[in-house]
């Protein structure tokens, strides 16, 4: 499996690359890790005129906490998030996602910035970036813009960013509760992709739930909050009983279950609600 | 275009095609057999490889992207005659049979030995998950790995 030929550039600079970006227009892809990319051009799915390899600008891939965020370089890779103790520390949800992506070797290309904007429905990292609230950094040659996690995917392998654009970084404000969090999925047993995978953040207060955000992926097109479960809980003690009644909402917000090889969309929807009450319990610890 | 690899310690350049996958300049290019490719899909880590330090599947890496940087293939892990206690360990806990997993196999393992020297057997079968063997039922490899991380552990004491 060879890809069509194409140019390929490794500008050093962002404005260099946004440079190359703007000659080529739509004729041109954007590689990072290349595991989701270099696939695809394998599979001649697509045949860009040029590949620019933004893989060698530098800062793009530092892990940083600036007062209360963490900002996280959209090169770094989720072998480099899985492994920071910094992150383990202060937002467990993004390095126990970050753990469970793929494997060791596709952890070690995969980058976070490649992976939000490929957008594959049944990727790990929307659920805990929709947890989590994050914010998306995107440069542009009209200059930079920052596209809240709710706002970002738009459907099927498609984002809320533009051609011409660059993500840059990864915003998370550090949890107040960091530990009250977890991310559950139920893999594909070949790539390890999420049939249904469901992220959640809590903040608890003396047993009584007083903040709840929860992310799913791999159930629908695209993924979602499931502010439905998120509702059910918030103002409420958390019991095992609520646990399992806010979790058997966790699909309301998707209209379409997705229907493929891996999962009908019947079991999917099951799974969904199983899913999130086991990472609601692990969350809360009950 | 113009790229320069190291390759086990030895510089390697060449004008390659930017679409050439650096599994195919080390099998290729660099005569470096060892290297195999079984999906080519980036499921089986027969290609498996070190790039800088890091065990990576070749068949998902362009040559051009690995310009500068270093390279360790099974080629470049006995040195002077004497194996590599990863491959002394697949030897002496008979971790191949057919042998077509186990190049990758053997890399994905010293790439986990370079993170974890005493990895437990569980941590052993994660850092192997991305490598298929449609021989051996894996225990033997498991075992292989364990062997050499004691090995290994032995030597840098
Ligand atoms: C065998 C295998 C198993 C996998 N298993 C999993 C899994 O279990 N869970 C999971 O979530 N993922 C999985 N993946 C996907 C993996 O996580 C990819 O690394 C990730 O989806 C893409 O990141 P990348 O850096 O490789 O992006 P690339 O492949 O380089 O790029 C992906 C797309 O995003 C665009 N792009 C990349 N970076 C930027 C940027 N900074 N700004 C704008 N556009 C950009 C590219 O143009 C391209 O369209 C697997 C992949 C493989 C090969
Ligand atoms: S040939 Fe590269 S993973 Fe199978
Ligand atoms: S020994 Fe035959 S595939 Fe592993």
């Amino acid at each position: 499996m060879i890809p069509s030929n194409f140019e390929y550039h490794a500008p050093t600079s962002i404005e260099a690359a946004l440079d190359l970006i703007n000659q080529y227009g739509d004729d041109c892809k954007i590689l990072s890790g290349g595991h989701s990319l270099i696939p695809v051009l394998k599979l001649r799915l697509a045949a860009p005129a040029a590949v620019i390899d933004i893989g060698r600008i530098p800062g793009l891939s530092s892990i940083s906490l600036d007062r209360d965020r963490l900002r996280i370089g959209a090169l770094a890779t989720h072998a480099s998030i899985a492994a920071s103790d910094m992150l383990g520390q202060l937002c467990p949800l993004l390095a126990t996602t970050a753990h469970q992506i793929g494997d060791p070797q596709v952890r070690n290309r995969g980058t976070l910035g490649g992976s939000l904007v490929h957008a594959d429905p049944a990727a790990d990292w929307p659920a805990a970036i929709l947890a989590l609230d994050a914010s998306i950094t995107v440069r542009g040659s009209a200059g930079e813009r920052h596209i809240a996690a709710n706002d970002f995917f738009v459907d099927m392998l498609t984002s809320a960013v533009q051609q011409g654009e660059i993500v840059t970084e990864i915003s998370v404000a550090v949890p107040a509760q960091p530990r009250a969090s977890s991310y559950i999925k139920v893999a594909q047993s070949a790539s390890g992709f999420a049939v249904v995978g469901v992220a959640v953040q809590l903040e608890i207060d003396n047993g009584v739930c007083v903040g709840a955000r929860i992310g799913v992926t791999g159930f629908a097109p695209k993924p979602y909050r499931a502010s439905s479960t998120e509702n059910a809980l918030k103002g409420n003690p958390i019991t095992e009983d609520l646990i399992s009644s806010a979790a058997a909402l966790a699909d309301s917000e998707a209209a379409d279950a997705m229907n493929d090889i891996h999962a009908s969309g019947e079991y999917r929807r099951h799974l969904t609600r199983v899913i999130a009450a086991r990472a609601l319990r692990a969350a809360a610890r009950v | 275009m113009k790229i320069s690899l190291e390759i086990n310690g030895k510089k390697h350049e060449a004008d390659v095609e930017p679409r050439l996958l650096l599994v195919h300049f080390l099998r290729d290019v660099a005569n470096l057999t060892g290297t195999h490719i079984g999906c080519e899909t980036s499921l089986c880590g027969a290609c498996t490889v070190l790039l800088d330090d890091a065990a990576i599947k070749s068949c998902t890496v362009l040559a051009v992207q690995a310009d500068g940087c270093r390279v360790t293939t099974i080629e470049g892990l006995a040195s002077a005659g004497e194996l590599h206690p990863v491959q002394k360990g697949f030897w002496e806990h008979h971790g191949l049979q057919c042998g077509y997993c186990t190049p990758g196999m053997i890399m994905a393992a010293c790439g986990l030995l370079r993170e974890n020297l005493s990895p437990s057997e569980a941590e052993i079968r994660e850092g192997l998950e991305g490598n298929l063997c449609r021989c051996t039922g894996y225990q033997n490899i498991v075992d292989a790995v364990e062997s050499a991380a004691r090995e290994m552990a032995g030597a840098v004491k």
